[in-house]
């Protein structure tokens, strides 16, 4: 699991002013609780983080199973499965993209508010996986959205849904709302949205977003 | 259940301007089929349907085949009798003919009210490229509605008389039909860690070896006596 390179690494609790994190530790012990706008701010966003409820194939009953009560995604505040994506914050892409389904997701992503934020679960969201080599497949959905988290496996099982969930958790706590590293969704260039792509006569139009990706170049080996 | 044979006896005799033809099938599972005609198929799928014996109400399954042009060689032995006298020559000859591809629609038939089934009806198109429209048996039966829409989408095949014949699984501006075996897929290889096989040739042409390094063994050029012969 890993989080896009533009983003400042987690930290657990990014502290306003000079006091170290490890003095405000232990004030808190003491009962004294020291917070931040920033903090408060984080730490309200990232226990309530609300998916959109869609799934596209078998990744999307290994989401249902974690909504269950054997996983229980309420333990971490994103048990609100929003059917519409104006009340969403996160969007899990559970399972294979079609290329006649990816429109469809971009234009689900372009209507969520910001800030949010992009789990790319299973490995045909994130490569188109066993069917990478097929005519009908989008080889990866962070073409046209940016991803934030990246849960491999096929299908990954619950623990792994959650322990990307977690992951996703410290990224929004390790977000600063000001200063040169701020936090994506408040920066002025911004897009928000991304271009929906058409249908072409053989293809997507275009197959990718040139802004989000570029296909990798690596040298072959001999 | 009659046999397969029966059952052509009897549609030839209800319909004797009809031509049908049993296809067997030679694998162990042996589920011969009969071949009808475009013209008169939807009234023998009617009859087979409607027929108080047979009652075949339920179609379980409608797929395509596409069988491309096939050059077929065939040897003939001769023997040429040697004008000197000796043995007789035995000369092998090679015709080569071009036998012309078509397309094809199986259909999957049983019985619910007799319990009884398969049987399997073929239909074939005069070629691949213009004459493409078969009947539509929707109207007979229903269940063949979306799989004769996906039969069109994937194999591109015309069914006449079809409630509703558009794309199913790709998008309507699609406008290959990508089941067919020329069909070609969009250029879009990306690297792949360990690609093998048809993919390894396509990596090969995206992904260019790179540069031998000094110092490593570069592959040897190839031996030119090798070359030579």
């Amino acid at each position: 699991m890993s989080g896009s390179a533009s983003t400042p690494s987690p930290t657990p609790f990014p502290a306003a002013g000079n006091i170290s994190d490890e003095d405000r530790e232990n004030l808190r012990r003491n009962g004294i609780l020291l917070t931040s706008l920033e903090e408060l701010y984080n730490w309200g966003r990232s226990n309530s983080i609300w998916p959109l409820q869609f799934g596209l194939a078998c990744c999307a009953i290994e989401m249902i199973a974690a909504a269950t009560a054997r996983f229980d995604i309420a333990r971490f505040g994103a048990e609100i499965f929003r059917p519409s994506p104006r009340q969403a914050d996160l969007m899990i892409v559970s399972g294979t993209v079609t290329k006649k389904m990816a429109p469809l997701v971009v234009r689900l992503w372009n209507q969520m508010p910001e800030p949010k934020y992009c789990i790319a679960m299973g490995a045909c969201a994130i490569s188109g996986g066993p069917f990478k080599q097929g005519y009908n497949v989008l080889k990866g959905i962070d073409r046209f959205i940016p991803v934030d988290i990246y849960i491999p496996g096929c299908p990954p099982r619950p623990e792994a849904l959650l322990h990307g969930l977690t992951q996703l958790q410290a990224k929004i706590r390790g977000e600063r709302i000001a200063g040169p590293d701020m936090a994506r969704h408040l920066r002025p260039e911004n897009p928000g949205e991304f271009p929906i792509p058409d249908y072409g006569a053989r293809d997507l139009e275009p197959p990718s977003n040139p802004a989000l990706f570029q296909p990798p170049s690596l040298p072959r080996k001999a | 259940m009659e046999t397969l044979e029966q059952i052509r006896d009897r549609l030839l005799a209800r319909f004797p301007a009809a031509k049908i033809e049993l296809v067997t099938n030679p694998g162990p599972a042996a589920e011969h089929s009969l071949l009808l005609e475009a013209a008169t198929a939807l009234e023998i799928a009617t009859f087979l349907r409607d027929d108080d014996a047979l009652r075949l109400d339920y179609c379980s399954n409608a797929t395509g085949i596409d069988w491309p042009d096939k050059e077929i060689v065939e040897t003939t032995k001769k023997s040429v009798p040697d004008p000197a006298g000796g043995p007789a020559k035995i000369i092998e000859e090679k015709t080569k003919h071009l036998q012309p591809g078509y397309l094809e629609t199986v259909y999957h038939l049983y019985s619910m009210a007799r319990k009884h089934g398969p049987v399997v009806i073929r239909l074939r198109t005069g070629n691949r490229s213009d004459q493409v429209t078969l009947p539509s048996l929707t109207p007979v039966w229903r269940s063949c509605d979306f799989q004769e829409r996906e039969i069109y989408d994937l194999y591109g095949i015309r069914f006449s008389g079809h409630p509703d014949l558009r794309r199913l699984l790709m998008w309507d501006g699609f406008e290959d039909h990508p089941m067919r075996k020329d069909y070609v897929a969009p250029d879009d290889f990306e690297w792949e860690p360990t690609p093998h096989g048809s993919v390894l040739d396509r990596a090969k042409a995206h992904y260019p070896a790179p540069p031998a390094e000094p110092g490593v063994a570069a592959t040897p050029p190839p031996n030119p006596t090798e070359a030579k012969s």
